[in-house]
Formats: C-alpha cells, structure tokens, sequence
C-alpha cells in the first residue's frame, strides 16, 4: 500500500489534544448561545454517525445506497418500541442500542442479498424503493395489530437511563451545570469516536482493501480470491448498523418519533454528506455531515435578521435560501472539487489522471 | 493423475449452447493452449473451468478433486488462478497496490519477496509501481494482470487472450513471458485467438469449433496439420 505522508508525532498528537479539548468545552460554550445549540450539535453529530456508516457502504464497497435512511428508522423504532408506554416494556438502552443495530444489519443483509448482481444506477432505484418501503411500513403498521402506532408516531419513549442517572435531566455534577443535550452530546462524540476509529482500522485492514478491489473490478475481485459476496454483504450490515445505533440514539433524545423523520430526503441528504465531504475519505465524510447539517440552523437564526436589516422585511423564507444554497453548494463542489471536500487518497489519484 | 481434468464440460446462455460438451486435460507442468475462432467457446470454457460461469452439466476437476461447484474465490487459495480477459487491473490503484492484492488469498508473510521476483520479471512494472494501473499501455496492464495472478503463487495458472489489443511486438513480448513462466514449473491452460504464436510456445493444443473440441494434437502437428493452417494460420485454401 502506498505510504502516506505523516504528520511529525508532536504536531499530530497537540492536534489531538486541541481536537479533543475543544470537543469537551464545546458544549459548555455552546450554552451560553443557548441550549438549543447543543442539540443541533447532537443531531449534527447523528448525522456524522449516519454519513460515516454510509460511507462503508458507499465509499468503501462502492455500493450507492440511496434508501439508507431506512436503517436509520430501524434502528429508531426498535429502541421506541423496546422502551416506551407503546408495548409497556422498559428495557435499558444499552441492551436496545445492539438490538437496534443489530435488527439494522439484519435489514442491511436483507437489502444486500437480492441486490448483489445490481450495480450503479439499478442498485440505487432498488435502494431507493428498499427505503420507501420501509417508510410505508412505519406509517401502515398499526392495523390489524398495532405495531408502529402509524403516521402519530410513538411518544414518550424513555430517555437513556442508568439506575438513577438520567441523560434527559439538568444536573449539577462537581459544580458543573450539566443540562440533558450536554450529557447526550458526551455519549454521542464517544459513539462518534469509536466509528471513526473502526472506519480508519477497516479501510486499512484486509476487508478494507477487498472492499477496494471489488469497488474497482468486482470480476477481478473474484479471481484474486476475494469472497465478494460475503464481503458486499459485510458492506451493508456494517453501514447499518451504525445507521441503527444512530437511530436508536435519535429515538431517545427526541422522546418521540414518526414515520416523517425517514423520508427520501434524508436519505438523500446522508448521501450528499458523504460525496460533498468525500467518498471514501473518513474525515472528509465527517466534514461534510457537519457542514450540512449545521448550515440550516445557522441560517435559520441569520436568514431573518440579515434581510431585515438589509431590506427591512424578509423576502425569501430561510427554508427556501437553504435550498438554493444546498444546490449551489453541491454544484460548485462537483465542478471545483469533484472528489469532495477532503478526496480519498484513490479518489484523488483520479483526479490528478484526469488533470494530465 | 492429471492437475486439471474437464470432463463433457457444456455452458450455456438461455437456450445457447456455447460449449457442447468438452474434454481436456492438463497434466502438471504443461503449457497446453486452446485456441480457436471469435465465438467458439474458449472463454466459456475456461470461465466455467474456475466457476465464474456456471456449467450446465459436465465435470472439471482440479488436483483429483472436483470443483464445479466450488465458489470461485476458493480457487486462488489452492493455486488455481484466471487471468481474466481484457487484463481487469483495478485501474485506480498503483501497480504496487494491485501486485499486494494478487496476494490476497495467500496467508503467509513472505509477499515482499514475491513482489521482487514481479519486478525482475516485468522490469517495466518496477519503473511503474506508483503509478496507477490505469495510466498504464495495454501491454503493461497485461504484464500487471499477469504479475498479479502470480503473486498468488498459483499451481495452475488460466490465461484468458493475453494478446487481445495489444501491438504484434507487444504480443510477442507476452508470450515470451508466458513460455518463461512455464519454465518456472507454473502449469497453463492458454486460450488464444493468435493460434500460430500460441502454438509455437505450448506443447500441446486443442482446437474449438462452435462449442466442440474439433482437434486435440501436440504443437508441432497442429502447426502442420492442413485444417490448422487454413482456419487459423491465414493460408488460403490449397
């Protein structure tokens, strides 16, 4: 494999450091903008976790899965309806939260298993009609049996609890204000942590370079002695499950949720993340899921006042300037770099070839 | 015993026939071609031999055992490697990179020494290592597909038209390699559309008709048997 250029240890490891304390004051500063802050970053963070269980798939395999979001909604689901007033059952999260990945990869294997001779755009329409269904389902299984409660969703579902501490609450601990979206934020970048960490370990071990060659020629793949489709199937059990560890996690800081949070553009929005960050190149995916999720709401609280000021009253609603933005956006990323933001090193190599 | 034993071996598309029912041999440390016209079933044939094909009924056993049902990518594992046709390098990784993955079936360390060897038989792969494969000539890609079947260290080693595309001094080139490698004690089934230079370094051929085995001789009669010459070797009819 070909040697990548490290940075000296003492800057990489500041680096870490600065990273590592900026993460653990963030919210903290966070909430003296305002608590609501610190859930957008949480769900900003959600989606970290999404575009980078995407980018297994995406990515790494080569596999364009633009119905992702269903994984997503498993994963939500299991852990509403595993603890919730719906069922009556109360489980503590950290036996729902595998359970959720777990039924995810399950669906993951699922999607995988038809679809192993699909490749490019009759994959992605596949996907696409994979998570409609899903979504269909969320939304019609309450009769005969109700099972999904419908389109009203399920409320009420527990928030995460250990014995008596609660993630949900204000706490004072040494001190500190510790308000319910700070100490989920905790968990999250911790569950954030330990994804990218398997991201970087697999894109390097030996199912990380597999994944490579049948992205590049499954055939050859074949011949080389690579089981591609175990490994595809890996793929798509890997990325879901992250998707359903982050769904469950949703479920829990949303204390409710329906069938309206798993729709197409959401899916569509994951995928974005990944291309727009660049496939295949972990930091770049967490970039650009930051990025888009975090420029909504800044421009929900920027839209209004800067037209006001500009023009005195606000012409374009802040939903439709997103839009605009998002595809502008998009389209100048693919025309000026058109690896992403931060390209993979084999995505990278394309372009400069292409440059020549 | 032989290493490679195909027995009335028939693929077919839909309600094709492609290949009616073939039988060949290949015996430890031969270099047997098959060549034969565009559409005869050769790389049908050989195809169904690793299993990327299935076989629609027949038998292809390697080293006494059979394995036509075996899943492909076991076959690497016990030396039993296709160099596909049309090369399929993987075109975005460096010629170093896609040497390494040659050796994905192999469990032991020793790769290193092994991507030396490549080097000293394709000198031109050294000069090129960090460069993609995509980037390469059809000759070189070929010499990479070549170089990274052997990184498995196969026992049998299945060339699928190693010359197709490629540029008469190029082709010679390849084959030059190809003869070499057999030296080396790595046993080949070739399959070849150039017929005479494909017989002139095998011991032993077969001809392909439409999906049947029509001749099955040693080089040297192939070379000067009348019917040879006239389909395969351009000499127009006596």
């Amino acid at each position: 494999m070909s040697a990548r250029a490290k940075p000296p240890p003492v800057v990489f490891w500041s680096a870490m450091v600065l990273i590592v304390a900026v993460l653990i004051v963030l919210p903290f500063a966070l909430t003296q903008i305002g608590t609501t802050w610190v859930r957008v970053t949480n769900l900003a963070l959600l989606y970290v976790m999404l575009a980078l269980g995407l980018n297994i798939v995406v990515g790494f395999a080569g596999l364009l899965d633009l119905g992702y979001i269903a994984f997503y909604g498993i994963g939500a689901y299991t852990y509403a309806l595993l603890a919730s007033p719906h069922f009556g059952l109360h489980l503590p999260f950290w036996v729902i939260l595998p359970i959720g990945a777990a039924m995810a990869s399950l669906f993951g294997v699922l999607l995988g298993a038809p679809t192993l001779k699909l490749r490019g755009d009759y994959l992605a329409i596949v996907t696409l009609g994979f998570g409609e269904i899903i979504r269909i389902f969320l939304n019609n299984l309450a009769r005969p049996i109700n099972i999904t409660n419908g389109p009203q969703g399920i409320i009420g579902i527990d928030p995460f609890r250990i014995d008596g501490f609660s993630f949900a609450s204000y706490q004072k601990i040494f001190g500190l204000e510790f308000s319910g979206p700070t100490k989920y934020y905790y968990l999250i970048v911790a569950l954030v942590a330990v994804i990218i960490a398997l991201n970087l370990r697999l894109q390097n071990s030996r199912i990380g370079r597999a994944w490579e060659a049948i992205r590049e020629d499954e055939t050859a793949a074949r011949a080389m002695g690579i089981n591609t489709t175990n490994l595809k199937l890996l793929a798509y059990a890997m990325g879901a499950s992250f998707g359903g560890l982050a769904g469950g996690v949703f479920a829990a800081i949303q204390e409710f949720i329906s069938p309206e949070s798993f729709v197409l553009v959401e899916s569509i929005m994951v995928v974005s993340m990944v291309v727009l960050g660049g496939m295949g190149n972990v930091w770049g995916v967490v970039l650009g899921a930051v990025l888009l999720s975090f420029v909504p709401d800044i421009l929900r609280f920027t839209v209004q006042p800067v037209q006001q000021w500009m023009f005195g009253r606000m012409l374009i609603e802040p939903e439709v300037i997103r839009m605009l933005l998002f595809g502008l956006a998009l389209v100048l990323v693919m025309l000026f770099r058109p690896a992403g933001l931060l390209p993979s090193a084999v995505r990278k190599r394309e372009l400069a070839e292409r440059a020549e | 015993m032989s290493l490679l034993e195909v027995e009335g071996l028939e693929v077919h598309y839909g309600g094709i026939r492609a290949v009616k029912g073939v039988d060949l041999v290949v015996d430890e440390g031969e270099l047997v071609c098959l060549i034969g016209a565009n559409g005869a079933g050769k790389t049908s044939t050989l195809k169904a031999i690793c299993g990327l094909l299935p076989s629609h009924s027949g038998s292809v056993r390697y080293s006494g055992q059979e394995i036509s049902k075996k899943p492909v990518y076991e076959l690497p594992r016990r030396g039993l490697v296709l160099v596909p046709e049309g090369r399929g390098v993987f075109p975005q990784l460096t010629v170093a990179e896609n040497l390494a993955m040659g050796a994905y079936a192999r469990r032991d360390g020793d790769v290193a020494r092994d991507l030396e060897r490549m080097h000293g038989l394709f000198p031109r792969l050294a000069e090129r290592r960090s460069q993609t494969a995509g980037t390469l000539s059809g000759g070189e890609q070929q010499m990479l597909a070549i170089g990274r079947a052997l990184m498995s260290r196969p026992r049998l080693l299945l060339l699928d038209e190693p010359s197709m595309g490629l540029a008469p001094l190029m082709v010679a080139k390849i084959l030059e390699i190809v003869r070499e490698i057999a030296r080396q004690g790595v046993t080949i089934l070739l399959v070849e559309q150039n017929a005479k230079l494909a017989l002139e370094i095998a011991g032993r051929g077969y001809v392909m008709e439409s999906g049947v085995l029509a001749l099955a001789a040693d080089s040297k009669s192939l070379l000067a048997d009348p019917r040879v010459r006239q389909a395969y070797l351009g000499e127009g009819a006596a």
